[in-house]
């Protein structure tokens, strides 16, 4: 019989209107490294959040056994307490507050009388950096640590409260590859401890690297559990689980016929707005009519922070470049002088950036051009509402009406909104940013979809995606961009995943 | 796909076509009352407060001459609240209006009073004044970034600092007659009447009419463009029970001494400043703005200058309150118009806005203003203590915050 850690059994999640998840199944055996994987949106994150308490038993159905013990967690506390630690994808550290200070946040080491003891604290502290093999000091204040390195404090945290399994979202996401390679090989030395991880990831090779078994969640089922002994687990198996289907299929077809060059931009430079570097240097690049150009970039590549520089400013200081518009030279010193000049951009995150999510459908489709529906100041309502209406019908918005408020859609009926919003201002240029992050895979056949309309109809896209086979799927050219520098312009049918990274790590390699 | 359906089908979209539903008149009705919950909790409200008040004083809450005097007395709150609103729903706050009541008022005393210039003089001044002020308060806020709650906070001491300085910290009054007929005056008898004054009717009959035909515009101008609207039945229950309240309201006031200027001010300013929120571009940038700031400014909102006039607006209004506290004071006194940003702020938030901005509405507020007044007013007729009255309205306005923070929860429970 396997010696389980965990087990859940046929857990299902419903929110209103969504089956987050259907009948999952997970078994975590004692001391293997168990990997997840399943595309944006599958319940990865939603099975994490039943398992660590975020939603309470009796919000969800199904069974869980830890230990051998059926386990019912009312929130993260009770989870904690039996030795479940979950280490979020956004990093929940205090960066004002001191390693120590961080490390022992709601777990004080009290000594005498009940005050915090911080000489036990420093010392404690040390020792768990040292077991991470961090080498930092306990008081350096965290928000002064790299990302990599706040990641290992993290851990460090989770092993101050005796954990013994540990939860990782999507660790190495946002760290460079000599980090990730220290988490790793902290994981594999933790399992030599007896310490079990689960690892969501949606790098693969990590996961063939480091994992002992592998579950794939598609849609909020479990596919299969494969095992890496068994010699299973392959990129490609992992792929097709993801995914359910072909790659090739994944993509709508379109012909492309590249016209006029609509946008270019020239020795585009940027300065970081608080600290002394460029974060975009010297990038130039085209984009024409109907052609679909995709930017290709590691996270802190420049990728977004060259697209909001552009658009109106939006980003940094000391931006100086040109951009030029048909051939012309245009200034976009505000979002408003962009946007008259034809530029659009829809941002990466919808929600924090992209709208108002107090409001309805209709007037978020209408916000980036009330002028449009004005005359003299004067809004005509009822032209919004047939707007908006329209935009609902073309792009398949599922709500009811457009009176439907904008925070309760999905994202990707949210990502639908945001589209129609910018088409709106009838751009030539549209710059999206990771159009499909966190949408699931039907939505964003259909941004897919709408994509090709665009270039169809004769305007130019931009995309940013950090998702390779995204760009590879539906660029004509891809531009990749490494350390704020343009390192490679490549058409698609000579681009494949492995030129591409070799690209978009390059300046950083050559650098150190 | 294994999934025919996409795991973001909304439950709503399964309903039939919904265009269809909200024709039918009484679906809409619930439609309209539910989903606006927040906004429509606050007319509720009202209603019962006025019947309740109406019960416990035997009906003297309503008498002609206590519905004139609730006019009378809080007006300047109601206009404060205006403004207020206005800067509430784009995520600010404003302290400083109590003592630009007082700076206004003080100014145009100073020169009515002392220094015997024409009472229009002294309006005009103490507009220009507000003005002044909230260019003042705006430029802080909007074009060096800092929050409103310091700005308005330094307002507070900085302008009752310069009121003490221009009144010299003694008080000032009488103004002449043409000054104080603002917040006392009335019209009345313009058009003769027996016992009562016929001029007051038709301008209630002139706003219903008004009414009417508006909405009869707006429900043409739906069906053009094949918008739902409610069912006509219901259109003409809506016009008539508004008629009612106001011709009540209008005979009331006609049975006492008249249309009271004020009045007169304050429907032009609700009317003007509902349709400057709701249909005007600077309207809908101010609610976007509230919304998301970050959002708003990345649809091209230029959001400084939108910032810039809220307050400028604000300062202006504060003026016009000032000019109507100093008319029915009839003077200038050093210690005028304090606290009145907390009433004007507590009307708003009662009146259905959002702690957190971008919710709320011109109307709303002004019928939280009226609550307040409504309530203040009864008690006093019941001969309810001061403390008592106050311990009441703070709990009023907690009760309205909280009723909106659950409203809140509730929403984002589902989603």
């Amino acid at each position: 019989m396997d010696d389980n850690i965990l087990e859940m059994r046929s857990i299902t999640k419903t929110f209103p209107g969504v089956k987050a998840l259907e009948n999952v199944t997970l078994a975590v055996r004692r001391g293997e490294i168990h990997a997840i994987c399943g595309e944006n949106g599958a319940g990865k994150s939603t099975l994490m959040k039943v398992l660590s308490g975020v939603y309470p038993t009796g919000t969800y159905d199904g069974e869980i056994v830890y230990d051998g013990q059926p386990a019912s967690f009312g929130n993260i506390r009770d989870s904690e307490h039996v030795g479940i630690v979950i280490i979020h994808q956004e990093l929940a550290l205090v960066p004002y507050l001191s390693i120590a200070e961080n490390i022992f946040l709601g777990n004080e080491r009290r000594g005498r009388g009940g005050l915090i003891d911080w000489n036990l604290a420093n010392a404690e502290a040390g020792k768990l950096l040292e077991s991470v093999g961090l080498d930092e000091n306990p008081v350096t204040p965290v928000g002064q640590l790299g990302v990599g390195k706040q990641q290992l404090v993290e851990i460090a945290k989770a092993l101050s409260k005796d954990v013994r399994l540990l939860i990782l979202d999507e660790p190495t996401a946002a760290l460079n590859d000599s980090d990730s390679a220290h988490l790793l090989e902290l994981l594999r030395r933790l399992r030599e401890r007896g310490i079990t991880s689960i690892m969501i990831s949606h790098k693969l090779n990590e996961i063939t690297e480091v994992s002992d078994r592998v579950t794939v969640i598609r849609d909020g089922k479990t596919v299969e559990t494969l095992d890496t002994k068994a010699g299973e687990v392959t990129q490609a198996r992992i792929i097709r689980g993801m995914v359910g289907r072909d790659l090739e299929s994944f993509y709508p077809d379109r012909t492309s016929s590249p016209g006029e060059e609509v946008l270019r931009v020239e020795d585009w430079t940027v300065r970081h707005p608080t600290q002394d570097r460029l974060v975009v240097d010297h990038a130039s690049f085209s984009v024409r009519a109907g052609e679909v150009v995709g930017i290709a970039g590691l996270m802190g590549a420049g990728r977004t922070e060259l697209a909001m520089s552009m658009f109106g400013r939006s980003y940094g200081r000391d931006i100086s470049g040109r951009i030029f518009m048909h051939g012309k030279e245009i200034k976009a010193r505000s979002v408003a002088e962009a946007i008259d000049n034809g530029v659009a951009y829809a941002t990466e995150d919808r929600k924090k950036y992209g709208l108002n999510l107090i409001e309805d459908i209709r007037r978020n489709v209408s916000a980036a051009a009330l002028a449009k529906l004005s005359r003299n100041g004067w809004v005509n309502g009822n032209e919004e509402i047939k707007v908006a209406e329209d935009s609902r019908r073309s792009m398949n918005i599922k709500a009811p009406s457009v009176m439907s408020v904008v925070g309760k859609l999905s994202g990707g009926n949210q990502q639908k909104v945001v589209l129609s919003k910018w088409l709106f201002t009838d751009p030539d240029v549209l710059i999206l940013d990771e159009p499909t992050r966190g949408i699931d895979v039907g939505a964003k056949y259909e941004i897919y979809t709408i994509i090709n309309r665009l270039v169809a109809a004769g305007k130019a896209v931009v995309v940013i995606s950090s998702e390779l086979p995204e760009l590879l799927g539906i660029c004509d050219r891809i531009y990749t961009l490494s350390a704020g520098r343009i390192t490679g312009e490549i058409p698609v049918a000579q681009a494949t995943q492995e030129n591409l990274m070799e690209l978009m790590t390059k300046e950083r390699e050559s650098v150190g | 796909m294994t999934r025919t359906a996409p795991p973001e089908a909304d439950p709503a979209s399964n309903e039939p076509a919904p265009a269809v539903a909200l024709h039918t008149g009484t679906s809409d009705l619930r439609a309209l009352i539910t989903r606006n919950l927040r906004t429509s909790g606050i007319y509720v409200a009202f209603v019962v407060i006025v019947a309740l008040f109406a019960i416990l004083t035997d009906g003297v809450s309503l008498s002609p001459g206590n519905i004139t005097n609730i006019v009378l007395q809080y007006s300047y709150i109601l206009v404060l609240a205006i403004g207020m609103v206005l800067v509430i729903i784009a995520g600010h706050i404003d302290l400083s209006v109590g003592s630009v009541v007082a700076l206004t008022g003080a100014v145009s005393a100073v020169l009515v009073i002392q220094q015997d210039y024409p009472w229009w003089v002294g309006m005009l001044a103490a507009l220009a004044v507000g003005l002044a002020v909230g260019a003042w308060q705006g430029f802080w806020v909007a074009y060096v970034g800092i929050p409103a709650f310091i700005v308005t906070l330094a307002g507070m001491l900085v302008f009752r600092g310069l009121t003490l300085q221009v009144l010299d910290n003694i008080s000032l009054s009488p103004f002449p007659t043409e000054y104080s007929k603002v917040a006392s005056g009335f019209l009345n008898g313009l058009l003769g009447g027996n016992g009562y004054d016929a001029f007051t009717l038709l301008i209630g009959a002139f706003a219903v009419g008004g009414y009417a035909l508006s909405g009869f515009r707006t429900r043409l101008a739906r069906i053009k463009y094949a918008q739902p609207v409610e069912s006509f039945p219901l259109f003409v229950a809506r016009v008539v029970a508004v008629g009612a309240v106001v011709m009540y309201f209008a005979w009331q006031l006609a049975h006492a001494r008249g249309l009271p200027i004020v009045l007169i001010i304050l429907g032009v300013l609700v009317i003007t400043y509902a349709v400057i929120s709701n249909r005007t571009v600077f309207g809908r940038q101010i609610y976007a703005i509230g919304g998301n700031l970050a959002a708003a400014q990345l649809s091209g909102v230029k959001v400084k200058v939108v910032n810039f006039w809220i307050f400028v607006n604000m300062g202006f209004l504060a003026a016009v309150a000032g000019i109507i506290y100093s008319s029915r004071s009839n003077g200038a006194q050093p210690a005028a118009g304090n606290m009145f940003e907390l009433d004007a702020i507590a009307a708003v938030f009662i009146g259905g806005a959002a702690v957190t901005g971008g919710v709320g509405t011109v109307v709303g507020a002004v019928v939280g203003g009226l609550l307040v007044a409504v309530m203040s007013n009864g008690m006093q007729l019941m001969g309810v203590e001061q403390q008592v009255q106050s311990i009441v309205k703070g709990l009023v306005l907690l009760l309205a915050v909280a009723f909106d923070v659950y409203n809140k929860r509730r929403a984002g429970a589902s989603r």
